[in-house]
């Protein structure tokens, strides 16, 4: 039953990152297409674009949720490779922990960034 | 019966890319591994990268210099490929591991067709899809960006 | 001018041997040999044995693709040798080597037991919780065609290994329960006369169980039967996927459909005698 679970919200993970990520993705690199959330126009990494995005709530939510959705996918994805690689008791049960452990970390950079981004200023 | 000498003939690694005479699922399969693993260990390094902005604009400005060099505008391409692939390759697993693009049982009459043969029109629009991503991804990093 | 089923091809047969009290590791052998349009691989093997080899070890029995015993890895391709004729394959040179992701016993035979101990595992057969009712059946399950269909496609399966020597999960992953066992588990699990699917369902989720199948597809694309173990596992995930998150929609147990009570029964015929001590 527990790998039912870990593969159910890895593929509702999946789902999340195609909506999130696909905005992302439009976001940053279809600027020739759509000016999507860049006010400033330009270039998506210009300084000013990135200080709107990174004050808005919207944006600070969203890359929360990206960030731990893309994590526990990526993360699964790698383990299930690892694992058909044939590993065997012990060694998948130590994976599993270590790939929790950096994980969580990860997450916890990426989560404090995000939040650290609010007080961003656009004026030098 | 005693037991003889056998010999393991397990194909390891090399199994998972077939080849040759294997059919277009197969590829896929690879290819989403592939591109998987590849958009894993960037966006690792894309938490660090995109974090420096907390330490303001100067250093924000300087990482971003490093990125518009060809070499990583070709690694940006290659991030956007592979994940226009996965995104719109893995919905139609996504259908299909759910059961809803496979068909139901039916009765096996020669020449065999299988849950392939219903899951391919997905398959062809999915690809379809991926491609024009690809290209308008590709014309604005390279053309515009 | 010569007709097409007299018309003769010398063709250059590879095959892949190996014997295990001299060879480390498996050796090519050619063989010539002359092929008139109908023969089989399973054909041409017979040939050589008979004719130029006696030495040459492979498996078979039915000769009529029913058995599942003569399946082999042909230019390439895993096949049942008796299914596959000679002159579609090649009108030059034919590769002749045994099922990958089995140990080779010798030569062109390998060794099924841990596919088969594996299939043994699912448990293959109807499983009620009213076991009086099994012993001393007092009716029949209904069970109407429309829910038939729901398995029949999976009952063909011959358990040649083909899918698993296709499969590329196979190919490293020892521990992987493989298409043909989560295959019949499924077959079992579709079907309303059983009631053993939680217990089923138990072993498929495992670790290296269903949740190891990434769709390559291949096991459909090479089974000689059309029985589709691809499909057969994508619907087993929708049955745990479903169970899951509760969204209900699980199929009800068939019921003993009694007879009326004014039909006499006939006495029950006495199992014979085994043919084996038990």
């Amino acid at each position: 039953m527990k790998e039912t679970a870990y593969w159910s919200w890895f593929i509702i993970a999946g789902i999340v990152m195609f909506v999130l990520l696909g905005l992302h993705m439009a976001v940053m690199h279809l600027t020739g297409f759509l000016q999507l959330f860049n006010p400033a126009g330009g270039e998506a990494i210009a300084w000013e674009n990135v200080v709107y995005r990174g004050r808005n709530m919207f944006f600070t939510v969203t890359y929360i949720i990206l960030l731990g959705a893309a994590l526990y996918h990526g993360f699964y994805g790698l383990r299930t490779i690892l694992f058909e690689l044939g590993l065997k008791g012990q060694a998948e049960r130590s994976l599993t922990v270590l790939l929790w452990i950096v994980g969580i970390i990860l997450f916890c950079i990426g989560t404090y960034a995000a939040i650290a981004a609010r007080s961003l200023q656009t004026v030098l | 019966m005693a037991k003889s000498k056998q010999y393991d003939n397990h194909l390891g690694i090399l199994g998972w890319l077939g080849g040759g005479r294997w059919g277009v699922e197969r590829y896929l399969y690879i290819i989403h591994r592939v591109a998987g693993l590849g958009i894993l260990t960037f966006f690792m390094l894309h938490i660090f990268e995109s974090s420096i902005r907390i330490l303001g604009p100067e250093s924000w400005n300087a990482a971003m210099e490093t990125l518009k060099t060809p070499v990583f505008k070709f690694g940006e391409f290659l991030v956007f490929v592979g994940f226009a692939f996965h995104a719109l390759n893995g919905i139609r697993l996504i259908l299909i591991e759910w059961g809803l693009a496979v068909g139901k049982a039916e009765e096996p009459v020669y020449p065999y067709r299988s849950s392939l043969n219903t899951q391919r029109p997905l398959m062809v629009i999915m690809m379809v899809l991926a491609a024009i991503l690809m290209a308008a991804g590709g014309y604005n990093i390279f053309l515009l960006g | 001018m010569e007709k097409d089923t007299e018309k003769k091809y010398q063709i250059a047969v590879y095959v892949r041997r190996f014997d295990p009290e001299r060879d480390e590791v498996p050796r090519q052998q050619r063989y010539d040999l002359t092929v008139v349009q109908g023969m089989t691989v399973l054909d041409g093997l017979h040939e050589i044995k008979q004719n130029q080899d006696p030495t040459l070890a492979f498996r078979f029995s039915c000769r009529m693709g029913v058995c599942g015993s003569c399946a082999m890895l042909i230019n390439g391709k895993p096949a049942l040798a008796c299914n596959t004729q000679i002159l579609d394959v090649t009108q030059s040179a034919l590769t002749v080597a045994p099922l990958p992701n089995f140990n080779i016993i010798r030569d062109l035979v390998p060794d099924l037991v841990p596919m088969f101990g594996v299939h043994k595992g699912m448990q293959p057969y109807i499983k009620r919780s009213d076991a009086k009712e099994m012993e001393e059946p007092t009716g029949e399950f209904f069970q109407s065609a429309h829910e038939l269909e729901e398995y029949l496609q999976f009952t063909y399966c011959i358990k040649c290994g083909i899918c698993m020597a296709a499969c590329p999960t196979m190919a490293t992953d020892r521990e992987y329960l493989g298409p043909m066992p989560l295959a019949q588990a499924y077959r079992y699990n579709a079907d309303t006369r059983d009631d053993g699917a939680k217990d089923r369902k138990e072993i498929v989720t495992r670790n290296h169980g269903v949740f190891s199948c990434h769709y390559a597809g291949e096991c459909s694309n090479a089974c000689p039967k059309g029985v589709d173990p691809a499909r057969a596992i994508q619907l087993m995930k929708k049955d745990l996927v479903r169970d899951y998150f509760k969204l209900g929609g699980a199929r009800k147990c068939a019921q003993v459909h009694k007879l009326p009570d004014t039909i006499e029964r006939k006495e029950k015929i006495a199992a014979p005698a085994y043919t084996v001590e038990r």
